[in-house]
């Protein structure tokens, strides 16, 4: 037992030792979920030798996360809680990366007839007219915050018997109208890679409303001296160089391009 | 060694939950030889001996060794009438009131080796104490009581469960305990042990020392009626 | 279900090495929680056991209804404190298997600490008059009952163990689930299933009773040896 206890420890020492800087940056899941950090972050690391270590989380929580100086910088998509979170002198700056979109999902007989729609703001009222059941995220996350602003748009206050927040992320957002086989709004990223479509089917898609502008945020050194402001900028020019355009625009799920990059050098 | 005899008692009294168990006793226990604690069930036999060691607190009067109480209390040891049985094996259970002296481990066991082949233990040195037989249990509880060389040892009722093989076994080892210098204070309800071992008597009877002196002549001529009905074979109430 | 047993089995043999890195910490942080809290919650059992006091009846009720505090409050508790605008920020733990362990050690040592005092409770009934006849010390009496009472006191430190190493909720805030620094079995396994990718997430849970099971085992296997005996 105690030799057992001593080569765990050992090998724990020696798995952490040789390490090379690293930097805390708290993403969305949808951002996660969509597969390109496990392309760009070994790239980060041969170019930069610099370990990104992601926490991922909801929108709100990784502002949080910033604003509390537990990460080092934060990579979210929430445009008005973004001015709010500089506003208040918790990051530096804001730069805009890139966007990918939002689409709408649903069972594959789409019985609110969305799939004809001109836009998504007609597409939401005829689920609302028909009250087929819908699945929001209910999690004051990016994506559920867009929701709620597209049905702002289409002058809907959604509520009823066939609207349920489920108060999770994407995934399992995903999980659950799959299990009833509902509506629901989604970054394209999250429904490519999920596993468990069952009878969900892509309906609507490709209305600009619907793009979902990523930003990346460096936590402010002057509230928090611990942060790693360097290492962030770094960070920044890399995601902002033509290495990653090429990597961010190539990025494939299923044959899509998932991202558009959209930095300005 | 500077002996922690004679013990005083002076209206020494025990109460539990308010009601009086024993007492107001006033008595000297002196050096040398065996005393045996008699009386019908209930009449304080135990509270009295675990008032003399310190396992019951003296709610009045006092109780007085010759030395401070914290050196008196090293001297002392006492057997159960229910063996209370540590879960270790018997060479451990022997060893461990030496370690707790803070012998070393190697030299504790050496000394429970011996111990437990003078006691006739040997050959269940390594058997899980729990797992004796009750005369085997009792003889342990002996062993491990004398092992540390008490100068008073105290016994409530060792053989009340044994049979008569495992009873003469017990007394053979007080009376070479008794010849070996160690004070010995041991109650019973068997008459007949009480003549076979006693230098003294108490004679216990609802929670007072009834009647207290020799051996020999308590039982030639004893003075009180409770005491004569007692040694008689009558009822007692 | 199948499938799921037939990815873990796949996994498992692939020698996937974010498998075994993922195996790996989520024992290296049970297993040094569980030893910590046992460090802390058996003598702690012992000692209510054995001491008389004035609040002990309201400190063992606290302890029971810590026993049922739901982990996701401890890890945000832990959260709190850890964070760089806690109180102990300044260690920079947060994020860390450190973190991960400090809240696994504060979810199971009520458990352990609970399950200790209700078997030491019972051992001191039964040594009480011998261990004070013998004049022993506290310190004496405690580590007397703690030895005497290893067996019961393992089961209850396996409860412990097996409770944390199954512990989600709070490794997942103060953790922060990342990849090669604190992605754990569990939190894989939240991941997976929010990935929607059911199969895989099944096979991890699969790895993880493996992992359980095989821990038990090998624990009293060493206990036994030990004893040679019915105790
Ligand atoms: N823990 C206790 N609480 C209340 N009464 C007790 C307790 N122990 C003993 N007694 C009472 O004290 C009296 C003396 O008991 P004890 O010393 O055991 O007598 P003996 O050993 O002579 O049979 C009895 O009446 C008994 O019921
Ligand atoms: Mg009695």
């Amino acid at each position: 037992m105690k030799l057992i206890w001593k080569a765990l420890v050992a090998a724990t020492v020696m798995a952490t030792a040789s390490h090379a800087e690293s930097l805390k940056m708290a993403v969305t899941t949808s951002f996660y979920n969509s597969g390109l950090s496990d392309v760009l972050l070994p790239e980060i690391k041969n170019d930069l030798d610099l370990d990104v270590e992601l926490i991922v989380v909801g929108t709100g929580q990784a502002l949080y996360l910033g604003q509390a100086g537990d990460v080092d910088a934060i990579l979210v998509h929430a445009r008005a809680a973004e001015d709010a979170f500089l506003a208040a002198g918790y990051g530096t700056h804001r730069r805009e990366i890139m966007y990918n979109d939002f689409i709408l999902i649903g069972p594959s007989s789409d019985p609110a007839q969305i799939a004809g729609s001109q836009t998504t703001v007609e597409a939401l009222q005829s689920i609302a007219r028909t009250m087929a059941p819908f699945v929001s995220r209910g999690d004051d996350s990016g994506t559920n915050k867009k929701e709620l602003a597209l049905w702002a748009e289409a002058g809907i206050t959604p509520m009823g018997g066939w609207y349920r927040a489920a108060g999770s992320g994407m995934g399992a957002t995903l999980n659950t109208a799959s299990g009833m086989n509902a509506y629901v709004v989604s970054d394209r990223a999250s429904w490519l890679n999920f596993g468990n479509k069952g009878d969900l089917a892509l309906l609507y898609a490709g209305d600009p409303a619907l793009f979902n502008q990523y930003a990346f945020i460096p936590v402010n050194p002057a509230r928090w001296p611990h942060v790693k402001n360097d290492l962030a900028m770094q960070l920044e020019g890399w995601l902002t160089s033509e290495k990653a355009e090429t990597l961010i625009n190539s990025y494939t799920l299923g044959g899509e391009q998932l991202f558009t990059f959209n930095a300005t050098r | 060694m500077v002996s922690i005899l004679p013990l005083k008692l002076t209206a020494a009294t025990a109460h539990m939950r308010g009601k009086r168990l024993v007492g107001p006793v006033d008595f000297t226990l002196g050096s040398g030889g065996m005393t045996l604690v008699i009386g019908p069930n209930g009449a304080g036999k135990t509270t009295l001996l675990r008032l003399m060691h310190g396992l019951q607190r003296c709610s009045g009067g006092a109780l007085i060794w010759a030395v401070p109480d914290v050196e008196a209390r090293q001297s002392q040891a006492f057997v159960f009438q229910a063996p209370i049985m540590m879960r270790r094996r018997v060479i451990d259970s022997l060893a461990y009131p030496l370690r707790l002296r803070g012998m070393a481990k190697r030299a504790a066991r050496g000394r429970a080796q011996e111990c437990a082949q003078r006691f006739g233990l040997e050959d269940l040195l390594s058997s899980w104490a729990p797992m004796l037989s009750g005369g085997e249990k009792q003889k342990l509880s002996l062993a491990r009581a004398l092992i540390v060389e008490p100068e008073v040892l105290f016994l409530d009722e060792p053989c009340a469960n044994l049979d008569g093989s495992a009873t003469r076994e017990i007394e053979a080892i007080l009376l070479a305990a008794k010849a070996a210098g160690t004070r010995i204070v041991m109650s019973t309800h068997d008459m007949g042990q009480a003549k076979r071992l006693a230098d003294d008597v108490i004679f216990m009877h609802k929670g007072l020392m009834h009647e207290t002196g020799v051996a020999a002549e308590f039982f030639a001529t004893p003075l009180t009626p409770e005491a004569r009905a007692f040694i008689k074979g009558d009822i007692v109430e | 279900m199948a499938q799921g047993f037939l990815d873990a089995w796949a996994l498992v043999f692939s020698f996937d090495v974010d498998l075994y890195e993922i195996i790996f910490l989520s024992l290296r942080v049970t297993i040094s929680a569980v030893i910590i809290a046992a460090l802390i919650g058996l003598p702690l059992g012992a000692w209510l056991a054995v001491n008389r006091f004035y609040l002990r009846r309201y400190v063992i009720a606290v302890l029971n209804a810590l026993m049922g505090l739901p982990p996701v409050v401890v890890g945000l508790f832990v959260y709190m404190l850890l964070s760089r605008s806690g109180p102990l920020g300044g260690f920079g733990l947060l994020f860390s298997p450190g973190a991960m362990i400090i809240a696994q050690v504060i979810i199971i040592t009520p458990l352990i600490a609970s399950l200790s005092h209700q078997t030491i409770r019972d051992l001191w009934a039964e040594y009480h008059d011998l261990l004070i006849s013998m004049n022993t010390t506290r310190a004496q009496r405690i580590m007397a009952l703690l030895w005497d009472g290893r067996r019961a006191l393992l089961t209850a430190t396996l409860a412990g163990l097996g409770r944390a190493i199954g512990e989600v909720g709070a490794i997942m805030i103060v953790g922060g689930n990342i990849e090669h620094s604190t992605r754990v079995l569990t939190t894989a396994i939240a991941l997976e299933t929010g990935k929607g990718n059911f199969a895989f997430a099944m096979g991890l849970g699969l790895v993880l009773i493996a992992l359980a099971i095989i821990i038990n085992l090998m624990i009293h296997m060493i206990g036994k040896t030990e004893r040679a005996g019915t105790w």
